[in-house]
């Protein structure tokens, strides 16, 4: 859809949510994300990131996962329009 | 017949276990604490039944060593009971369905029930039973709440026949399962979420982190030493040395009887360090000095795994753990090791790769000192002062960062990235975390004692025929001139395959300066691991691997205590 914003989830704010739009990697990454529930159309909220690089906590149904920032920077979503802040 | 459990990580598998077999296993709250399988038997009406523990797996499409050994249990069962989290169907179902279209019957534990009330989730248990066309009984495995319940259902394991599906069709599938049968009432996060959020932040978390280690260690120190000068000292000093004193009378007060079983006499009393002989040095080491610490530790670490503090360690290590060719998941197995090297290092199975696997193996058998050996240190070199303590300390653990710096670059292959779950927090259940205590310190005493009381047995009868003494003078010129230790510390250094506590304990008598004790120690650390973590590192990495381990552990070992040896 055009003018749509979408946004890495390792550049996502704390606190900020989305869906989950697609993942951008191979078999093996879909495949380890897609275990923890962590899919195309999935809801997110991020909770935190550590600094230099480090991995990215969000919450999916209501469970919380810590994702390497790597695997973060191939996990793009559609950020929520109003902003919670 | 088999039935085996299985479900995502961390759901209470090993919980509903010991509820069916009455085995007792090590449970924690955090995924993975069960990285091999355990197996138990249990009464099912008229039969008894073998029940198999399957390490945790979210998929039957492996990615880690741990799942692979859940994917070949799958094979031999004859009946799964698919435990899953009541509080995150969603996730959860994605194992059920895969479970579904294997042909084999399936029955539905939802564990963690009496978590879904106060979560505001709202399940219709006979919808989910109908949509999925298995038994589905709701559980609290922490009370045995549902166990009886469970039991009654394993005769009615179905398997509905469900076709292979595709990846993107079971999630659409579980989609529409929870929205038919699941209902989730909004609600603000608590205090104590936010708090909890607090300890995976940056800044906050790393300020936590330090208090919460600092703490750990402190705990663990107060109880040790205070088990030790209240307890367990005058226990030795006032009831057990008269006796010793009595029975060296009687054996003549020398000889080789006596010196096997008091040992050598200091001063015409019985020195419990110095003695070395087996109802002396041999009972005191393991219970007086060793014990304490061990008992102690593992109540502190058993409080933090059952509150689940761990993966919130491993997410904020991640960033150091990756210059160490790691990822944050392997402080766990770290910390483990600081018990005991051994389920360290199967603990790290948790790892996904070879690589990070032999990493983290060999950076434990070296840098990680077990409970046993740190107590040996407090109690020995602690005697000299705290300063060298610090240094023991402080070199193990340069020696870790050094080493795993060199070990990323030089082991090819590349870091898999952190993705784990991160449990909510729990409020420990006494019980089991007192259990878990007891278990790991029985462990202890039926495991280390009696290779301590059998080492100092060998210890002695090989003095007595002056083994080690051919020994020493062979290796004299590395250990005296390379390490500055008297040629005798040798045997200590070789009685270290056996138990690396004796072996420390056997620097004792040797009248050492405080900077030979601190090389000493250090060299005993790294040196080579003692023989039941030996035949784990070869059982876990292979022979071809294990040699080169051991090659890195001698060479750093050496090299290290000729180092100490010129700045000290």
């Amino acid at each position: 859809m055009p003018g749509e914003k979408q946004v890495t989830l390792a550049r996502m704010r704390a606190g900020q949510s989305g869906m989950v739009l697609r993942i951008e990697g191979g078999h093996g990454l879909v495949n380890r994300l897609n275990a923890l529930g962590i899919i195309p159309g999935k809801r997110i909220t991020k909770i935190s990131s550590m600094l230099m690089r480090g991995p990215v906590t969000v919450e999916v149904d209501r469970t919380q996962v810590a994702v390497g920032f790597g695997m973060a920077s191939r996990i793009l979503v559609q950020p929520d329009n109003r902003a919670t802040e | 017949m088999k039935i085996l459990l299985m479900g995502n990580p961390n759901v209470g598998k090993s919980v509903i276990f010991s509820r069916l077999t009455g085995v007792r296993v090590i449970v924690s709250n955090y995924p993975g604490t069960t990285v091999s399988y355990t197996q138990g038997l249990m009464k099912l009406g008229e039969d008894t039944a073998e029940v198999i523990d399957v390490p945790g797996t979210y998929t039957l499409e492996p990615t880690s060593e741990a799942e692979e050994v859940a994917l070949r249990m799958l094979d031999t069962g004859d009946v799964v009971i698919n435990v899953v989290n009541a509080t995150n169907l969603e996730r959860n179902l994605y194992l059920t369905l895969q479970l579904l279209e294997r042909k084999i019957p399936i029955v539905v534990a939802l564990n963690m029930w009496d978590d879904t009330n106060h979560r505001g989730i709202n399940i219709d248990l006979d919808k989910l039973r109908k949509l999925l066309g298995v038994p589905v009984i709701s559980t609290v495995a922490t009370t045995a709440q549902g166990i009886k319940e469970l039991v009654e259902s394993i005769p009615k394991a179905t398997s509905p026949g469900v076709p292979a599906r595709s990846r993107d069709d079971r999630w659409v599938a579980i989609g529409s399962i929870v929205d038919q049968v699941q209902q989730v009432t909004h609600r603000h996060h608590t205090w104590f979420e936010r708090l909890a959020d607090a300890t995976v932040h940056p800044l906050t978390g790393g300020l936590i982190a330090l208090a919460v280690l600092a703490g750990a260690f402190l705990v663990t120190r107060l109880i040790g030493e205070s088990l030790i000068s209240y307890v367990f000292e005058p226990l030795f000093n006032n009831l057990w040395a008269p006796v010793l004193l009595r029975l060296s009378n009687l054996l003549g007060g020398a000889g080789f009887l006596h010196d096997i079983v008091i040992g050598k006499l200091i001063n015409s009393e019985v020195d419990f360090v110095q003695s070395f002989g087996l109802l002396s040095s041999g009972l005191y080491v393991p219970f007086a000095m060793v014990l304490p610490y061990v008992t102690s530790f593992y109540l502190v670490l058993g409080l933090l795994e059952d509150v689940g503090y761990l993966p919130r360690l491993a997410v904020l290590m991640d960033t150091i753990m990756h210059r160490l060719g790691l990822h944050g998941y392997a402080i766990i197995p770290t910390l483990l090791g600081l018990g005991c090297n051994v389920p360290a290092i199967l603990a790290t199975r948790i790892l996904e790769s070879k690589r990070e696997r032999f990493i983290a193996a060999t950076l434990i058998s070296i840098a990680v000192p077990c409970a046993a050996l740190q107590a040996m240190i407090f109690g020995l070199v602690g005697e000299r002062g705290a300063q060298y303590v610090a240094i023991v300390y402080g070199t193990l653990f340069i020696v870790w960062i050094i080493l795993g710096t060199i070990l990323r670059y030089v082991v090819k292959g590349f870091i898999p990235e952190l993705l784990i779950e991160i449990p909510p927090y729990r409020v420990p259940q006494w019980r089991a975390t007192l259990q878990k205590l007891w278990m790991r310190t029985y462990g202890f005493l039926v495991e280390a004692v009696p290779i301590i009381l059998g080492a100092v047995l060998v210890i002695n009868i090989l003095y007595f025929f002056g083994v080690f003494e051919a020994i020493a003078n062979f290796t004299a010129p590395v250990v005296t001139n390379f390490l500055g230790l008297p040629k005798e510390a040798v045997t200590a250094i070789v009685i270290g395959f056996l138990r690396k506590d004796v072996a420390l304990g056997m620097l004792a008598p040797l009248a050492l300066s405080a900077k030979q004790l601190v090389v000493g120690s250090v060299v005993l650390a790294m040196f080579f691991p003692c023989i039941a973590t030996f035949v784990v590192l070869l059982r876990e990495l292979g022979v071809v691997n294990m040699l080169k381990s051991a090659g890195i552990m001698i060479s750093a070992a050496l090299i290290t205590g000729g180092i100490l040896n010129l700045v000290l």
